[in-house]
């Protein structure tokens, strides 16, 4: 007979990382297929990860297999740092692995990120990582898993461009508000996931590895430094860059993305979505890391 | 009004000990046991058991009690805590027609080979809400080792020697097997993807898809062939002896369906065939992953795909109620740059239609 309390008899902390070794070394194959091919859409096994799926829990796989020793991490939330499941996130790593934690962008190795690219100037030493809740930047307008995989296989990109006349004659308006599709080094269409559209040309060229990873739909890809990547648009319908108007009433910043911040009165002022930028401006240096 | 819920660990930690004090309930109440979950609610394990993709009933107890008997949760703590095991390897095919009945019925015929065995079931008990108490008033019934162990042989493979039921292949030994936890699903999927999805999928969901095919969303109304719920040896080889040796016993719950729709591909036509198990006392959860199962066979049949039951993807990839739960509830997360940046196209987009309103007057 098995005993009654098979498998709670192993009382090991648990491995670097949370996950396993051969886990990690499985993902980190996808990793490196992934930016072999940049814009496809690698898939993986799931692993559970200790957060829900759709928690960002596909980030949390890469941030695993790639995490080290020497490693720096910072996690942001919607551009926050102290936002609750970046906070989350962050604390799981520190309990997992013995890792330096920080909030500042300049001193971080690897940056889990939701819904939002850091304002500050990436560099070389940089790996973003991107939680991802749909990976298929057609999904919306093709269901089968099958057909899309075919038509990204032919390059057919044809119903990407249709809704786009569609929403410009329907709408008169072509851009999304976030998540809007890139074309991956001329080949793949590939969904940035949700960030704002603000955000789109930090993809570009960007020196710093992007990683996207999508734990529900079992995907990974890649934006490796230094890639070409466009928006989806028409030739004489430029892409437009979506922002709000105003000024961050912390730092001043009229450049960095803005959240609205609203009293019973209506809008009251604005302030900074990355919250390590806004801090940096005010004290002029980058905030403090934690241990 | 947009605020953003922003909250350090401190706000995180007030959260889990709140959530202590809530669980634990009142404390002039005696504090329920591990033990007693599993000896008491057992049905509620075996369900956490199957959803959480793990036999073990101490741990899946234990889950219980910590996700203060929420399904879902506690499938999902089981699910981590899975996910960091150490992998010993695959045992050998279960011989579910060796297994050690307790319960077996054959509703398609009278008399089947092996016999039928009500065993403990509600089907028949009237579903009356009793303050009495539920313990053992008379001298127990259960004769557990004393008679002979009873082995009834399948009904379906009896069917399909006759030429009636569909043929199927014999089972393939662990290391030809996908294995969903290691590779990576894709569409379209061959029928062990399949069968290892609905294993693990949530009872709800896997019993409202079989019965909108009783419904008549895709002829797929079946008849039960055989439920049989008992114990059954596993086997494992082990490298170092070089053959296999019973580990442990698993208590399944197995079912077969008939479908009358017949296989038009083959040479002779015969009812197609849809099978289920799942751990532990779970017979309504393998009835309907078995109605499943042969809905999801419609591709391989050449059959048509027109209802969500028989679309594989729409099945396996919401069937999972740890996956459905975590997207649902991530809803909760802030959205506040999202919904900003999708407010500011609308904002773009009123701004133009107003301005070719006015052009056209």
């Amino acid at each position: 007979m098995i005993p009654v309390n098979a498998g709670l008899q192993e009382q090991r902390s648990y491995n670097f990382g949370y996950l396993n070794e051969v886990t990690k070394r499985m993902l980190r194959r996808a990793i490196l297929k992934a930016v072999s091919i940049p814009g496809f859409q690698v898939p993986i096994a799931g692993h559970e990860m200790p957060l829900p799926p759709g928690w960002g829990t596909g980030g949390m796989q890469i941030t695993a297999a790639l995490i080290g020793r020497s490693d720096v991490l910072k996690v942001i939330d919607q551009g926050a740092d102290d936002s609750i499941n970046a906070t989350s996130i962050r604390r799981f790593f520190e309990r997992v692995t013995d890792c330096r934690t920080t909030s500042s962008t300049r001193e971080a190795t690897i940056i889990q990120t939701r819904h939002r690219i850091p304002e500050e100037r990436l560099s070389e030493g940089h790996i973003i990582v991107l939680q991802v809740p749909l990976p298929e930047p057609m999904r919306s307008l093709e269901p089968s898993e099958t057909v899309t995989r075919r038509l990204h296989a032919f390059q057919d990109y044809g119903m990407l461009y249709v809704r786009l006349y569609e929403d410009m004659v329907r709408l008169g308006d072509a851009g999304g508000g976030t998540n809007h599709p890139v074309l991956v080094n001329g080949r793949y269409f590939a969904a940035p996931s949700p960030i704002p559209t603000f955000d789109n040309h930090k993809l570009d060229r960007s020196p710093a590895l992007m990683l996207f990873g999508a734990g529900r739909h079992r995907r990974i890809y890649a934006i490796p430094p230094h890639t070409s990547v466009e928006n989806l648009s028409f030739r004489d319908r430029p892409f437009v860059v979506r922002k709000v108007e105003g000024r961050c009433s912390v730092c001043g910043s009229t450049e960095s993305y803005l959240d609205v911040i609203s009293d019973d009165n209506g809008i009251s002022g604005f302030v900074c979505s990355d919250t390590s930028f806004c801090a940096t401006r005010r004290i002029g240096e980058p905030v403090g890391s934690r241990a | 009004m947009l605020v953003a819920i922003r909250g350090g660990e401190q706000a995180i930690e007030n959260a889990e000990r709140l959530l202590i004090e809530q669980r634990r309930g009142d404390p002039a109440i005696s504090e329920l046991s591990v033990e007693q979950i599993g000896e008491q609610l057992s049905l509620a394990v075996d369900r956490t058991m199957n959803e959480g993709a793990l036999y073990d009933r101490h741990a899946a107890s234990l889950a219980l009690k910590q996700a203060q008997g929420d399904a879902a949760e506690a499938a999902f703590l089981l699910r981590t805590f899975r996910a960091t095991l150490p992998r010993a390897g695959y045992s050998e095919p279960l011989h579910t027609a060796s297994m050690q009945i307790e319960r077996r019925i054959t509703p398609i015929v009278k008399e089947a080979p092996g016999g039928q065995y009500l065993g403990a079931t509600y089907d028949y008990i009237h579903r009356l809400l009793d303050e009495k108490p539920t313990g053992p008033d008379k001298s127990p019934i259960s004769t557990d080792n004393e008679s002979d162990p009873i082995i009834a042989p399948h009904l379906a493979d009896r069917l399909a020697r006759d030429g009636i039921a569909e043929k199927l292949p014999s089972a393939n030994s662990g290391a030809d097997i996908f294995d969903i936890t290691r590779d990576p699903v894709m569409y379209p999927a061959n029928r062990e993807v399949r069968l290892q999805s609905l294993s693990r999928a949530d009872e709800g969901f896997l019993t409202g898809l079989a019965n909108s095919t009783l419904q008549g969303y895709g002829e797929n109304f079946p008849l039960v062939t055989e439920l049989r719920v008992g114990d059954v040896a596993v086997d494992f080889t082990i490298p170092e002896l070089g053959f296999a040796v019973t580990i442990g016993r698993v208590t399944l719950s197995e079912c077969e369906i008939l479908n009358k729709k017949l296989d038009v591909q083959s040479d002779e036509p015969r009812f197609t065939r849809g099978y289920g198990l799942s751990l532990g006392r779970s017979e309504r959860r393998a009835m309907a992953m078995a109605v499943n199962d042969r809905a999801l066979k419609g591709r391989d049949l050449g059959e048509a795909v027109q209802c969500p039951i028989e679309d594989e993807q729409f099945v396996l990839s919401n069937a999972d109620g740890v996956e459905a739960a975590g997207l649902l509830q991530s809803l909760k997360l802030p959205h506040y740059v999202s919904f900003q940046a999708e407010l500011k196209r609308l904002r773009d987009i009123q701004a133009k239609h107003l301005l070719r309103g006015e052009n056209s007057q």
